[in-house]
């Protein structure tokens, strides 16, 4: 073990510089953020992750938010483990029938001042299981949403930039 | 030992059928398949409806094991439970009443479960649907006893997971009881692929299980093949499989890190992180996309392996052999990381082949079967590669086979990237509609065990019926068995080393 840390000593950081929003970013975010939000939100934000019901492939990507390349941590951006310590709900999935109580009442336990994150194509309108007897459809179906990321899933560099989004004031 | 082709013989066969045969049964020829089940002679694959008809498909013994489909036809509504003699059947059975309303005769657990009383309908996939009844609590199953006290966990867990919940009976902190209650994620897939053309059907199949979206593309692909006689360009059949090794290991790497982590060691986390992300990049590279969707389509791949992606690959398997058993070394030689994982979370290999548990489940605990081997489907068939298995069947030995599955996966990859033909990598498939209604079955080793799917072409070319099992069907009963005397706090260790899907089960 001590050689694996020396060698992590020894090396440069993985960590890639953060990505830029350029305007197509911005308008595929469909944010509906204004700059009062942004302002509240500040510089540190606990998110709370909630599967309503996707392939889990979002799952995935999100994860993949904490590895070395993207250190979603070092933004002040973190998840956490209950809503109760939420500032932002991260919302995956076509929220499923059997999902929608759940979500709802994860976002009642949320404190606010909130905002909710739709993320991947699913939870942005539905995608591919939008007519089922089994969903809802969009996010916004069940709850008020501020910010949308589409992709299927949004790869970690498309969350990143949504989620940086949240700290970056509107131009 | 009773056959297949003993048991075929009693029953009708079903023309095109592709490529293991078909057979209806009657329901005493059924209930005799269902004692042989029960007996341990053959292993259940999967159970699934249709609106007046059950089928099961088999496996039976042996290295080189046959595989068989079954049908009953249930007019009124009714069929020989299989659940009531093996208990692998219980929830297709019960997933089978929801969603057709076909009664499994016998079956004495009469609760819903995929049906949470949410959807607005009842027996969505039965012709008609019926009217939605009074919606009832469910019941867990009762536990009694002094100083037992229950913790309900879920469908919201603490970490970025899929929902489901999670019900344990504790004396003090050993779990007594861990009930499953599963379903949160059920989209209605089967319905939304009844009627699909096949690009749109290729793309649900897709998105059954994202972390097994190559291994489901290529399942759905392979049973659209067989159902009307489409012989892939070997190009494309090599390519699908590199995709698969690729999506095989990505997974394992994020699997044996977040085994780690749950035991408090995110070195192990981090480092494997690194893999992961380094798969997934070449695999964006090479074809497109990190995940690989969409990428295996029926009559082939939809995109081509160039010189750059073979380079990026070479890269790749150069930086992971050279990455990966230091980490190895370091699972190996943490005393008290073994602590965690080792004798914790067992699996009776008992247990793992009554269920037929695959995958990294069942190699854990002494069963060793492995699609790409057993079934030796190509291009496997050619390529040299070994299945490891261990007998021990707790966390640390789901781990190793992880660890040793890589390395051999990273084998198979190099010797795809040496010997991968050239010439086209997909043939037409439209225009090949079917004038009859034809049918089809594919079972493909996933990176968690064998996903099956099944299949009905119509007439139209559309998708009449479709039918993806999960190796999660089998593996999540299993959990609750592993997690018994274990403490509460291990549950996240056990269950992590499961890694079973909950969209891929609830479809």
């Amino acid at each position: 073990m001590r050689k694996t840390f020396l060698e992590g000593l020894l090396h440069r950081p993985l960590t890639e510089a953060p990505p830029v929003l350029d305007a197509a970013d911005l308008a595929a975010l469909a944010t509906e953020l204004d700059a009062v939000a942004q302002r509240r939100l500040g510089h540190s934000l606990s998110i709370r992750e909630v599967d309503a019901g996707s392939c889990n492939g979002c799952e995935l990507e999100v994860n993949a938010l904490g590895n070395a390349f993207y250190d979603l941590e070092r933004f002040g951006l973190r998840f956490v483990a209950s809503p109760r310590h939420a500032d932002v709900l991260l919302v995956t999935g076509p929220v499923t029938k059997n999902m929608r109580e759940a979500l709802r009442r994860t976002w009642v336990a949320t404190p606010g001042p909130k905002w909710v994150v739709a993320a991947g194509d699913c939870a942005v309108d539905g995608g591919m299981f939008a007519d089922s007897y089994a969903c809802i459809g969009a996010v916004s179906e069940a709850i008020p949403v501020d910010l949308r990321i589409p992709g299927c899933p949004p790869s970690p560099t498309q969350l990143l930039k949504g989620l940086l989004r949240l700290l970056t004031p509107a131009r | 030992m009773v056959t297949l082709s003993e048991l075929q013989a009693l029953g009708q066969p079903v023309s095109a059928h592709r490529p293991w045969p078909r057979t209806l049964l009657t329901a005493p020829t059924w209930r005799h398949v269902a004692d042989r089940l029960a007996a341990g002679e053959l292993t259940l694959l999967g159970l699934w409806g249709e609106p007046a008809t059950m089928h099961m498909a088999v496996l039976g013994a042996g290295e080189r094991p046959a595989v068989a489909v079954f049908s009953i036809d249930c007019p009124d509504g009714r069929f020989p439970s299989i659940g009531q003699v093996h208990a692998p059947a219980i929830r297709l059975e019960r997933a089978a009443r929801d969603l057709f309303g076909l009664d499994p005769v016998g079956l004495s657990d009469a609760r819903p479960w995929l049906d949470h009383g949410a959807w607005g309908i009842a027996r969505p996939l039965a012709s008609p649907p019926g009217e939605v009844g009074q919606a009832r609590p469910y019941e867990f199953l009762p536990v009694e006893g002094d100083d037992l006290h229950e913790i309900p966990v879920g469908p919201v867990h603490a970490g970025i997971i899929e929902p489901g919940h999670f019900r344990f009976t504790a004396d003090g902190e050993t779990v007594v009881r861990l009930e499953a209650r599963l379903g949160y994620t059920h989209k209605g897939q089967e319905a939304l692929l009844r009627g699909a053309d096949l690009d749109r059907a290729a793309k649900l199949a897709g998105r059954v299980s994202g972390d097994s979206t190559v291994a489901y593309a290529l399942a759905f692909a392979r049973a659209v093949e067989a159902a009307l006689e489409i012989e892939v360009p070997a190009r494309a059949v090599w390519l699908r499989a590199l995709m698969a090794e690729l999506e095989r290991i990505a997974n394992h790497f994020g699997d044996i890190g977040g085994v780690c982590n749950d035991a408090a060691f995110s070195i192990m986390l981090a480092h494997c992180g690194i893999l992961r992300e380094r798969v997934l990049r070449a695999a964006a590279g090479c074809f497109g996309h990190r995940l690989m969707m969409d990428r295996i389509v029926p009559g082939g791949v939809a995109t081509d392996l160039d010189a750059d992606g073979v380079a990026l690959l070479r890269a790749l398997l150069k930086e992971l052999r050279l990455r990966f058993p230091p980490l190895v070394a370091l699972y190996d030689n943490t005393a008290s990381l073994q602590d965690r994982t080792a004798s914790t979370g067992i699996v009776h290999p008992d247990l793992a082949r009554r269920f037929g548990a695959g995958g990294h489940v069942g190699r854990a605990s002494g069963r060793d079967f492995d699609a790409r081997r057993n079934l030796g489907y190509p291009p496997y068939d050619t390529l040299s590669f070994e299945v490891p298995v261990l007998n021990e069947g707790d966390v640390n030995a789901r781990v190793w086979i992880r660890i040793r599955e890589i390395e051999q996966s990273l084998g198979l990859i190099e010797q795809i990237l040496d010997r991968l033909p050239d010439g086209p990598v997909c043939v037409a498939v439209a225009e090949r509609g079917a004038e009859e209604p034809r049918e089809g079955i594919a079972i493909v080793e996933a990176f968690r065990g064998d996903v099956l799917a099944w299949l009905r072409i119509g007439a139209d070319g559309r998708i009449a019926r479709c039918h993806l099992r999960d190796a999660s069907w089998f593996q999540w009963p299993l959990v609750e068995a592993a997690v018994e005397g274990n403490i509460v706090a291990d549950f996240p260790l056990c269950n992590k080393s499961f890694n079973c899907s909950y969209s891929g089960h609830d479809l």
